[in-house]
C-alpha cells in the first residue's frame, strides 16, 4: 500500500504533514541546542538536509543489495548507523581539506549530526514503508527540508523570545519544547492536503 | 543455523572492515597535512608538528599552556591566541567569543582552529612560564565558616614563579555527577619566594563544581593537578602609594602582594581595605596586623558592612566603598589593586574615579 503513494506526494508529505521533527519528534537534541541563533540554525539545517538526502538512498542500496540477499534485515540498525557515521566522517574530512567556505558553512556541524536520530530514523522509515530508490531519495531530501524549515522557524521565534518575559521555570528548553508543540500542531494543519503512512 | 550465524558475522565484519579501511585510507590521504611548523612569537619558539590537530592541543602537547576552562569544547572563550598567518576565516563556533576589535587583530579561539599549514602565532611572553604540576595537598584549614585555605606542595625539585597577584588553574577531576574534568582559576595567596608551595583561598559557592569538591571531598595527602601561573593582575614596580581593596576570598592575591613587599623590605606606602559582612567573615587578621608592624608604611583597615550586636565591632563600619571614600583622600598619584566580586569592583572603580585616580592605575581581578 505505501509504495503506491507517488514519490512526489512522499516528498511533500515529508516536508509538511509527516515532518520528521514535528510529527516523529526525531532530531530533538540538536534542534533544542542549536536553534538559539538563526545563522547556526541555517548551517545545521543545511547539513542535516545534505546528509539525509545522501544517506537515505545509500542505505537503501546497502539494504536491498547486501542485507536482503543474505536475510540479514535484522542487522539494519547497526549497519545503517555505521554507514552514516563513515559517510559523515568522510564528508567532513573532504570538506575540511578541499573547500574552506563549505566547511565553514556546513562542515563544523557534521560531527553533531552523525548521532542525530532523524538521520537514522529516515533510513528506518524507508525500510518500513517499503519505498523504492527514487522515493527514498525524495523522502530523504524532503525530510531534510522539513527539518530545516522547523529549526529555522524555531530560531526565528527564539530570537524574539530574548526580550520576552518567560517564567523562570520555563526558560531555555522548557519554553522551546512548548513552542515545538505548537509548531507541530500548525504543521498538522497541512494534513488535509496530503496524507501518507 | 550455524551457517547463517557465520554468514551474518562475516557480512557485518566485511562491511565494517571495508568502512574502516576507507577511513584509514582517507586519514592517510585527505586527512594528512604532513609535518607543519608552528612559529611562536617571531621565532622565540618553533616546533614541527603533525598537522590536522586543533591549535590548543597542539600547543599543549609542546608544553605551551594557553588558559582554557572548558577543555577545548569552545564554550568558555578563554583560549584566545593572536594568529599572524596560516589560518582561514572565522568559524561560526568562534564568533560569539570574538568582539569586532579583536577580529581586527585576528584573535582566534585556539581550540577551534586547526593547524593545517605552517602557522605563526603571537602569545603573551609569560605563558612560556606556564607549566603543569602534580601537587600534593599539604594542609587544609578553615579560615571562616565558608572559606578554606588549601596549601599545595609541588613535587620535589619543581618550582613555580608567579608574580604576586597571579592565579593558577585547579583541575577538578571527575567526581559525583561531573563526567569530565574541568578547570577553575584561583589566585595564589602565598608570596612568590615560597616557590615550592601554592596556597589558595577557596570560598564555598552553593552548587559550585570546584568549591564543592574542595570543601567536601578533598583531603590532606590527595593529589591535585594545577597549571599556571596566569594573569595580568600582579603588582607593578612603581613608587606610587598603593590602595588595595578586597572582599572575602579576594584576600588571596592581596596577601601575596603584601607578603612579597615584606620579603623585599619595601618601603612603599600602602593601605589595605578588607571588606566583610560580619565578624565571622573576617580572617587572617593576626597576619595582617603583624604585617602592619613589619612593613614600614602599611595600614590595614578591616571594615564590616553589617556588624551584629555580639560582634562588638569597634572598627570601620559601612560598605567598603564608603570606607574607601572616607579614608583615602585624593588618589590622583596612587595605584589601586582590587580583588572581589564584579559588583564590588565596579563600585570601587567609580569611587576611585571620584578621588581622581586615573583609570590606567587601577588593576583588578573580578571573580
Amino acid at each position: 500500500m505505501p509504495s503506491q503513494v507517488g514519490a512526489f506526494a512522499v516528498f511533500f508529505a515529508s516536508i509538511f504533514t509527516s515532518n520528521i521533527l514535528l510529527t516523529n519528534y526525531l532530531g530533538m537534541c540538536s534542534f533544542l541546542a542549536v536553534s538559539k541563533e538563526m545563522k547556526t540554525s541555517v548551517g545545521l539545517g543545511a547539513a542535516v538536509t545534505f546528509v539525509l538526502a545522501l544517506t537515505t538512498p545509500l542505505n537503501w542500496l546497502v539494504y536491498q543489495y547486501l542485507l536482503i540477499p543474505f536475510n540479514l534485515e535484522y542487522l539494519r540498525f547497526i549497519v545503517f548507523i555505521i554507514v552514516i557515521a563513515a559517510f559523515v566522517q568522510l564528508t567532513e574530512m573532504t570538506l575540511e581539506r578541499y573547500s574552506e567556505p563549505l566547511y565553514q558553512a556546513l562542515g563544523i556541524f557534521l560531527p553533531l549530526i552523525t548521532v542525530n536520530c532523524a538521520i537514522l530514523g529516515a533510513s528506518l522509515f524507508m525500510v518500513i514503508r517499503e519505498y523504492t530508490f527514487i522515493t527514498s531519495l525524495l523522502f530523504g531530501i524532503g525530510s531534510g527540508i522539513g527539518w530545516f524549515l522547523a529549526i529555522v522557524a524555531m530560531s526565528g521565534i527564539r530570537t524574539k523570545l530574548r526580550t520576552a518575559k518567560i517564567p523562570p521555570a520555563l526558560e531555555g528548553p522548557g519554553i522551546t519544547l512548548i513552542i515545538a508543540g505548537f509548531m507541530a500542531m500548525a504543521f498538522m494543519g497541512f494534513s488535509g492536503m496530503i496524507a501518507v503512512s | 543455523m550455524v551457517i547463517s550465524l557465520i554468514i551474518s558475522v562475516a557480512i557485518i565484519s566485511l562491511i565494517s572492515v571495508f568502512l574502516a579501511l576507507l577511513m584509514v585510507i582517507a586519514d592517510a590521504t585527505i586527512g594528512n597535512y604532513g609535518i607543519v611548523t608552528v612559529n611562536v612569537n617571531d621565532g622565540t619558539k618553533e616546533f614541527q608538528v603533525k598537522g590536522g590537530m586543533p591549535l590548543l592541543s597542539t600547543l599543549t602537547a609542546q608544553g605551551v599552556f594557553i588558559p582554557s576552562a572548558c577543555g577545548g569544547r569552545g564554550s568558555c572563550g578563554l583560549c584566545k591566541v593572536q594568529v599572524i598567518s596560516g589560518v582561514g576565516d572565522y568559524l561560526p563556533t568562534e564568533l560569539p567569543f570574538i568582539p569586532p576589535e579583536e577580529r581586527a587583530q585576528n584573535i582566534r579561539l585556539s581550540c577551534q582552529i586547526k593547524v593545517k599549514q605552517d602557522m605563526a602565532i603571537q602569545i603573551p611572553e609569560e605563558l612560556f612560564n606556564v607549566k603543569e604540576y602534580q601537587t600534593t595537598v599539604e594542609r587544609i584549614r578553615d579560615l571562616t565558616h565558608d572559606i578554606k585555605e588549601v596549601t599545595l606542595r609541588l613535587p620535589p625539585g619543581e618550582t613555580i614563579t608567579p608574580k604576586a597577584g597571579q592565579y593558577v588553574q585547579f583541575v577538578v577531576p571527575e567526581y559525583a555527577d561531573l563526567d569530565e574534568s574541568v578547570y577553575r582559576a584561583y589566585s595564589v595567596a602565598s608570596p612568590p619566594d615560597d616557590n615550592t608551595r601554592v596556597e589558595l583561598e577557596i570560598r564555598l559557592v552553593p552548587n559550585g563544581i570546584c568549591t564543592t569538591y574542595v570543601h567536601t571531598i578533598l583531603k590532606e595527602g590527595d593529589e591535585v593537578t594545577i597549571n599556571g601561573p596566569y594573569g595580568d593582575f600582579y603588582v607593578r614596580e612603581t613608587e606610587r602609594p598603593m590602595i588595595c581593596i578586597a572582599g572575602g576570598s579576594g584576600m588571596a592575591p592581596i596577601k601575596a602582594i603584601l607578603m612579597d613587599m615584606k620579603n623585599k623590605g619595601s618601603k612603599r606606602k600602602a593601605i589595605y581595605f578588607f571588606g566583610a559582612r560580619t565578624k565571622r567573615d573576617l580572617f587572617l587578621l593576626d597576619e595582617m596586623y603583624a604585617l602592619e608592624k613589619e612593613l614600614e608604611n602599611f595600614t590595614f583597615v578591616p571594615a564590616l558592612s553589617e556588624p551584629t550586636e555580639e560582634d562588638k565591632w569597634e572598627g570601620e563600619v559601612g560598605l567598603i566603598t564608603d570606607v574607601v571614600r572616607r579614608l583615602s583622600g585624593d588618589a590622583a598619584n596612587s595605584e589601586a589593586y582590587l580583588c572581589g566580586s564584579p559588583g564590588m569592583i565596579d563600585a570601587c572603580i567609580a569611587v576611585l574615579g571620584e578621588l581622581h585616580m586615573p583609570e590606567e592605575h587601577i588593576y583588578y581581578d573580578k571573580f
